[in-house]
C-alpha cells in the first residue's frame, strides 16, 4: 500500500486515488477530422515508462485532479501539485 | 519409545503437563511445547506424507523452515487444517491428525503411489494436461491434489482485529541481533517496535551457555526490559510476513490456538532486519527419511523444549557451526559420530526409522541423522522491500547487498555468524548508523547437489522434487529457475522454498556449469509464512465494508411493510405488503396503471452544474445537444465514454441561464460526478464551471399514472397543472410547506407522472400528503420491483442492465446527435470508427413469445441454427401485469432490421422460439403521457 501526498489534503493511502491519465495527452479537436490511428493512440496509447513518470491523478475523497511525480521502478513518490498550478 | 525429554533446563513449564492426540493415539506433553516437540519427545518420529509420493516424513527443522509435518487440528470441537507442527503450540485437549495420510502418517494407504514414482517426475501435470485427454486424470488427480481438508462449517467468531500502527524503528527478529538493535534504537529516543515469531524471545540465544558473562535467559530479559523502558514495545507470537510499498510491514500477532491472528499494518520509517539464517539439508540418498533433521533444528527442540531428538547420532555438516551443537548434544547425553560430507557419498538406511548412515563402505549405526549444508540467510523481507542479494563465495550464500530505502539488515541474515559481530553490527544499526562489512570466523566447504549421482536424493521434500527431477526439467530446456519452479512445484510447498530453493538452484546451476549467482533465484512473495485469508479482510464484511446509503423516508416505508433491499447501493423498498412478493408487485403495477403508483426515487442523481461555463460544459458531457435547452425545461440524453459507449442516461433540467441539475441514475451517481469533476479540472476553466452533488441532500417523490394530477391538484400547490400550463418535460419551481419544492414532469413508466424534489428533511411530511391525498383515488405507494416492469413494458432501458460495454447511442434508437450535432462532444470520434458503422451491431429490440409460453430467462442467448453462434441475449425480462403476458428485452445483431423475425432462444440446453419486436410493448403511440 502506497500513501500519495494529496496536494489539498495531505498524505493518504493509495486506495483513496484513482488513476486518471498520463500527463501531456490533449483530446484531439474532434469537430475536425481526425484519422482513426490518431484517434486509437489517444484512446488506448500510454507511454508506460520506466522509471520517472508525469501522471494526472484523482483523490476520490476531494475530487481534485493533481500531478503526481513518481518513480515507477522504486514507487518512491517525488513531487505533487495541483493541476492549476501545472498548468501556469 | 521412551521418553526423549531430558532434564535441561528449558522454556517449557514441567508443572503443566498437557493431554493430547496424534493419529487416534494419546500422549502426553507440557506447556510451552509445540505439538512436534511434544511428539519427538514421546518418540514419535512419523509426522506426515509427503504431497505427490506419500513419502513418510518428520520434522526436518523447529519452526517455520519444516515442509514436512503438517497436521489438522481440532480442538473444542473445532478444526482447522494445515497446521504446521513445528509452530503450533500446544494445548490441553488437542486433537491433532497428519494430512496427506489415512489412516495415520505411520500407515498411509496411498503409499503405494511411492512405487509408481518413475510416472509421477517432474512435469507430469504439464504432460498430463497435453496427452491423451486431460479430463482422464483430472478426477483422480484432484483427489490426490492439496493438503489438508477444509472444514464445511463456517467457524463463528473467527475474525481477525485489524490494527493501523507506525514507528520510527520496526526491528524484525528477538534474537540476539535484533534485542542490541532494538535496545539501542529506543536508548537513542526513536520509537521502537521489536517484533519476534517465536512466543519466546531469544532467538538461538537459548542454544548459548552464556552471553556477554551471563545466562541467556537473564540477559535477554535485561534488553527487553531496558527497550520497555525507553518507551519501546515488543511484540511477540507476530510474524512480519510481508513489506510492502512504502515502509508498510505486514505484522500477524497470533493469539491463543484457533483464533484468527490480529493483523497489524505497520508504517515503519526504518526497518532492521535481525531475520536469523536457517541451515540447508543436505542433498543425498534417503535425505527425506524421518530421523534426518538439520542441526540448527535439533539444537532448538534440547534448548527451547529440553528434547534431545536422538540418542545415536550422525552428525553431518560441511561448516564450522557444527563444533558448539556437538558440544552441546553430548552434554545432554547423545552418542555422537561427526562426519564430513566430502568424505563420500551418504545414504540414510532404514525405512520408517532411521537405522544409520553410510558413506562408501563405512556403515554407522545410528537413529538420527543431523545435517546442514551450510546456512542459508532468511533475506525474503529484505527482498519484498526491493533489497539486492549479493552471492559469498566465504559463507556460500546470497547475502543482502544494495539496500532498499529505510531498511538495514544485522546478524546472522546479514552473514554475522560470530555473536560478537552480530551485536556489534546491531548496535551501531539500532543507532541510526550503517554497519560496514563485517569479519567472519565462519568457514565451510562449499557442497551442492552432485548430478549425475546415484540414489534417489530430495530437494523439495513435500513436493517430493528430487535432484533427478531438476536434471529431467533441465534437459527438457526449463533451465530458467521461474520455469523450474513451475514444472518441477521445486519450492512451491508450503514453505515456499526456505528448505529447497538454495539446493534447487545449486543443481540447475551444476547441471548447465554455471555457477550459481549465475543461475539467479526465484521471485520472494509475501506472505513469509502461510496466514489465514480471513485476517486481511477482519470484520470488513457487509455493511462494515460497504455501507448501505439511507433514505429519509425510512422510517415511512418500514411503517408501510415495505421489503427492504439493496439497489445500487441504497437500501430500498423493493415492494411493500407481506404476502406473495410476485402477486404484491404485480398490484403495484396494476395500482400505477389504474391509479398511481406514489414512488421514493430519492437515489436518483441531482448534481448541479452551474457557472457561466456551465452551457458549453454539458453540451460537451452529453451525447445530446443540451445549448438549445431553454430554462424550466428537461431534456432525456446519453453520457459517453471516450470510447462511445452508453456510460448513463438520464435528464437533464435547466433551472436557469447558468444552472443545470443533471438526474442520473440512483446507481451512477458518484460516477457521473467524478467524470464531471476530471472533465471540468482537466480541460476547462475550473473557475467557470462548479459541480454540486445534491443527491443525499435532497429527497425525490414520484407520482405516476393516470390519476397522478389529480393527486397533486389535492396538494393545492402555487403551480397550474393542466397540460397545456405544465408540458410534459418542463419543470416548475414553487414551495410546500414554505420549502422550495422542485416539480419536473418526467415520465419512466409511460403515464402521466411528477417528480417531487425537496429538501431531505422535508421528505417525511411530503411523502404523508401525497400518500394521503392518494388514498382516495386507490394510489398506493409502488416499490423498485414495480417500476421496473412499468418502465420494461414501455421499452425504457437500464443502463447497464439493457446495455453492455459496447453499447452505443445509435444502437438504442438514438442515432440523430450522432450524424447532426455540429459541436465536439465526449465520445463523438468514436461513434464513426468501423465497429460503430459495422451492420451487425448488437441493437435493443423486444421480445414476444408466442402466446401461452412462459417468460423467457433473462441472459438466455438468441441463437442462428447453421452455423450455431450467438446473435445477442436477453437483458430484461418480466410478467407483464399491464398486458397480461410476458414481455423482454434483449440486445441481438442487426435488431432494427429483425423486426417480425422468429428466433431459437438457447438457455442452459433448452430451446424456445421468441419473436423480435419493437422495445416499447405498451401504448407506442404514448397517448398516456398527458393522462
Ligand atoms: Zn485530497
Amino acid at each position: 500500500m502506497q500513501i500519495f501526498p494529496c496536494p489539498f489534503c495531505g498524505p493518504r493511502n493509495e486506495t483513496e486515488f484513482h488513476f486518471a491519465g498520463e500527463l501531456g495527452k490533449v483530446r484531439p479537436a474532434t469537430a475536425e477530422k481526425i484519422a482513426a490511428p490518431d484517434w486509437a493512440t489517444y484512446l488506448y496509447a500510454q507511454r508506460n515508462e520506466k522509471g520517472l513518470v508525469h501522471e494526472v491523478w484523482m483523490h476520490l475523497t476531494c475530487s481534485e485532479l493533481f500531478v503526481m511525480e513518481r518513480d515507477s521502478v522504486t514507487m518512491q513518490v517525488l513531487d505533487t501539485r495541483s493541476l492549476r498550478e501545472d498548468a501556469q | 519409545m521412551t521418553s526423549h525429554r531430558t532434564s535441561r533446563v528449558a522454556l517449557i513449564d514441567r508443572l503443566q503437563p498437557l493431554r493430547f492426540s496424534f493419529d487416534g493415539k494419546e500422549y502426553q506433553g507440557y506447556k510451552g511445547d509445540t505439538l512436534a516437540s511434544a511428539l519427538l519427545a514421546n518418540g514419535v518420529r512419523v509426522m506426515g506424507r509427503s504431497f505427490k509420493y506419500h513419502r513418510p516424513r518428520g520434522p526436518w527443522g523447529a519452526w517455520v523452515d519444516d515442509p514436512n509435518a503438517i497436521m489438522t487440528v481440532t480442538l473444542n470441537g473445532r478444526t482447522f487444517p494445515n497446521c504446521p507442527a513445528t509452530t503450533t503450540p500446544l494445548v490441553e485437549g488437542m486433537q491433532a491428525r497428519a494430512v496427506n495420510a489415512w489412516p495415520s502418517a505411520a500407515f498411509d494407504i496411498k503409499s503405494g503411489l511411492d512405487v509408481f514414482h518413475r510416472w509421477l517426475s517432474a512435469g507430469f501435470y504439464y504432460k498430463t494436461f497435453m496427452w491423451p485427454n486431460w479430463h482422464l486424470f483430472e478426477p483422480m488427480i484432484r483427489k490426490m491434489a492439496g493438503l489438508g481438508d477444509i472444514s464445511r462449517d463456517v467457524l463463528k467468531g473467527y475474525s481477525a482485529d485489524q490494527v493501523f500502527d507506525h514507528c520510527q524503528v520496526l526491528v524484525i527478529g528477538g534474537g540476539a541481533a535484533g534485542l542490541a538493535a532494538a535496545r539501542a534504537a529506543a536508548e537513542a529516543g526513536k520509537g521502537v517496535v521489536l517484533v519476534d515469531d517465536h512466543p519466546v524471545l531469544g532467538g538461538g540465544l537459548h542454544q548459548m551457555p552464556e552471553i556477554e558473562g551471563i545466562a541467556p535467559a537473564d540477559w535477554i530479559a535485561e534488553q527487553a526490559s531496558a527497550i520497555t523502558s525507553a518507551g519501546g514495545r515488543i511484540l511477540t507470537a507476530t510474524t512480519a510476513f510481508g513489506v510492502y510499498d512504502h515502509g508498510l510491514v505486514g505484522l500477524a500477532e497470533n493469539g491463543p490456538f484457533g483464533t484468527a491472528p490480529r493483523l497489524h499494518r505497520m508504517r515503519a520509517e526504518r526497518i532492521v532486519l535481525a531475520t536469523g539464517a536457517l541451515d540447508r539439508p543436505i542433498t543425498f540418498t534417503g535425505n527425506d527419511r524421518p530421523g534426518v533433521m538439520s542441526v540448527d533444528g535439533a539444537c532448538e527442540y534440547l534448548a527451547r523444549y529440553g528434547v534431545l531428538v536422538g540418542r545415536r547420532i550422525a552428525l553431518v555438516s560441511n561448516n564450522s557451526l557444527a563444533d558448539a551443537a556437538e558440544v552441546m548434544l553430548k552434554e545432554a547425553g547423545a552418542q555422537l559420530i561427526r562426519l564430513n560430507p566430502h568424505d563420500g557419498p551418504l545414504q540414510a538406511l532404514g525405512g520408517k526409522q532411521t537405522k544409520g548412515i553410510s558413506q562408501g563402505s563405512q556403515h554407522h549405526a545410528v537413529d538420527t541423522i543431523l545435517a546442514s549444508g551450510g546456512m542459508t540467510p532468511l533475506v525474503h523481507l529484505w527482498r519484498h522491500a526491493g533489497g539486492k542479494l549479493d552471492w559469498c563465495e566465504i559463507r556460500q550464500a546470497l547475502l543482502p547487498g544494495t539496500a532498499p530505502d529505510g531498511m538495514v539488515a544485522v546478524g546472522a541474515v546479514n552473514g554475522a555468524f560470530d555473536l560478537d559481530v552480530s551485536l556489534s553490527e546491531a548496535r551501531t544499526a539500532g543507532a541510526g548508523k550503517t554497519p560496514g562489512v563485517s569479519p567472519t570466523s565462519y568457514g565451510l566447504a562449499a557442497l551442492w547437489p552432485d548430478p549425475g549421482s546415484k540414489g534417489r536424493q530430495w530437494i523439495d521434500f513435500q513436493h517430493d522434487v528430487t535432484l533427478k527431477d531438476v536434471e529431467l526439467a533441465a534437459r527438457e530446456n526449463y533451465v530458467s529457475v521461474e520455469h523450474l519452479k513451475r514444472y518441477t512445484t521445486l519450492g512451491m510447498a508450503s514453505d515456499q522454498g526456505k528448505t529447497s530453493n538454495m539446493a534447487g538452484l545449486a543443481a540447475m546451476a551444476a547441471v548447465q556449469g554455471r555457477p550459481l549467482p549465475e543461475v539467479g533465484t526465484t521471485t520472494f512473495r509475501p506472505p513469509f509464512v502461510p496466514v489465514p485469508l480471513e485476517m486481511y479482510h477482519g470484520h470488513h464484511g457487509k455493511q462494515l465494508w460497504h455501507p448501505l446509503k439511507r433514505l429519509a423516508l425510512e422510517p415511512q416505508h418500514r411503517a408501510a411493510e415495505a421489503a427492504l433491499g439493496e439497489y445500487g447501493g441504497w437500501l430500498r423498498p423493493g415492494w411493500y405488503g407481506r404476502g406473495k412478493a410476485k402477486n404484491l408487485i404485480h398490484q403495484e403495477v396494476l395500482t400505477a396503471r389504474t391509479s398511481a403508483g406514489i414512488f421514493d426515487a430519492s437515489p436518483l442523481g441531482k448534481i448541479e452544474v452551474l457557472g457561466p461555463d456551465a452551457e458549453a460544459f454539458v453540451n460537451f458531457i452529453y451525447y445530446n445537444t443540451i445549448s438549445t435547452l431553454k430554462p424550466g425545461h428537461i431534456r432525456y440524453g446519453f453520457m459517453l465514454t471516450e470510447g462511445g459507449s452508453v456510460m448513463d442516461d438520464g435528464v437533464i433540467a435547466r433551472l436557469d441561464q447558468n444552472r443545470f441539475v443533471i438526474s442520473c441514475s440512483s446507481s451512477h451517481v458518484d460516477s457521473v460526478r467524478t467524470h464531471l469533476e476530471a472533465w471540468r479540472q482537466d480541460g476547462n476553466d475550473p473557475d467557470r464551471i462548479f459541480i454540486h452533488d445534491l443527491t443525499q441532500h435532497w429527497a425525490t417523490i414520484t407520482v405516476a399514472g393516470p390519476k397522478a394530477r389529480d393527486i397533486l391538484a389535492a396538494l393545492a400547490l402555487d403551480v397550474d397543472l393542466p397540460a397545456q400550463e405544465f408540458p410534459h418535460m418542463t419543470l416548475r419551481e414553487t414551495r410546500f410547506d414554505d420549502t422550495p419544492l422542485r416539480i419536473a414532469r418526467v415520465s419512466f413508466t409511460g403515464d402521466l407522472s411528477y417528480e417531487l424534489s425537496i429538501r431531505r428533511t422535508k421528505a417525511p411530511a411530503l411523502w404523508d400528503a401525497v400518500v394521503k391525498a392518494g388514498v382516495a383515488l386507490e394510489a398506493a405507494p409502488i416499490g423498485i420491483e414495480a417500476l421496473s416492469i412499468l418502465r420494461a413494458e414501455k421499452g425504457y432501458i437500464m443502463v447497464g442492465k439493457d446495455t453492455d460495454g459496447e453499447t452505443m447511442p445509435h444502437d438504442l434508437g438514438f442515432g440523430i446527435p450522432r450524424l447532426k450535432k455540429p459541436v465536439a462532444f465526449i465520445g463523438d470520434r468514436s461513434l464513426h470508427s468501423d465497429k460503430a458503422n459495422a451492420s451487425n451491431r448488437k441493437a435493443l429490440v423486444g421480445l414476444a413469445v408466442p402466446t401461452g409460453d412462459t417468460l423467457l430467462p433473462t441472459g438466455a442467448h438468441l441463437v442462428e441454427d447453421t452455423p450455431p453462434r450467438s446473435l445477442g441475449y436477453v437483458t430484461s425480462s418480466y410478467d407483464s401485469p399491464t398486458l397480461g403476458h410476458p414481455i423482454a428485452l434483449g440486445l441481438v445483431e442487426n435488431g432494427a432490421a429483425r423486426i417480425g423475425e422468429t428466433v431459437s432462444v438457447w438457455h442452459l440446453g433448452d430451446i424456445r422460439k421468441a419473436t423480435i419486436c419493437a422495445p416499447c410493448a405498451f401504448d407506442p403511440e404514448g397517448e398516456r403521457l398527458n393522462a
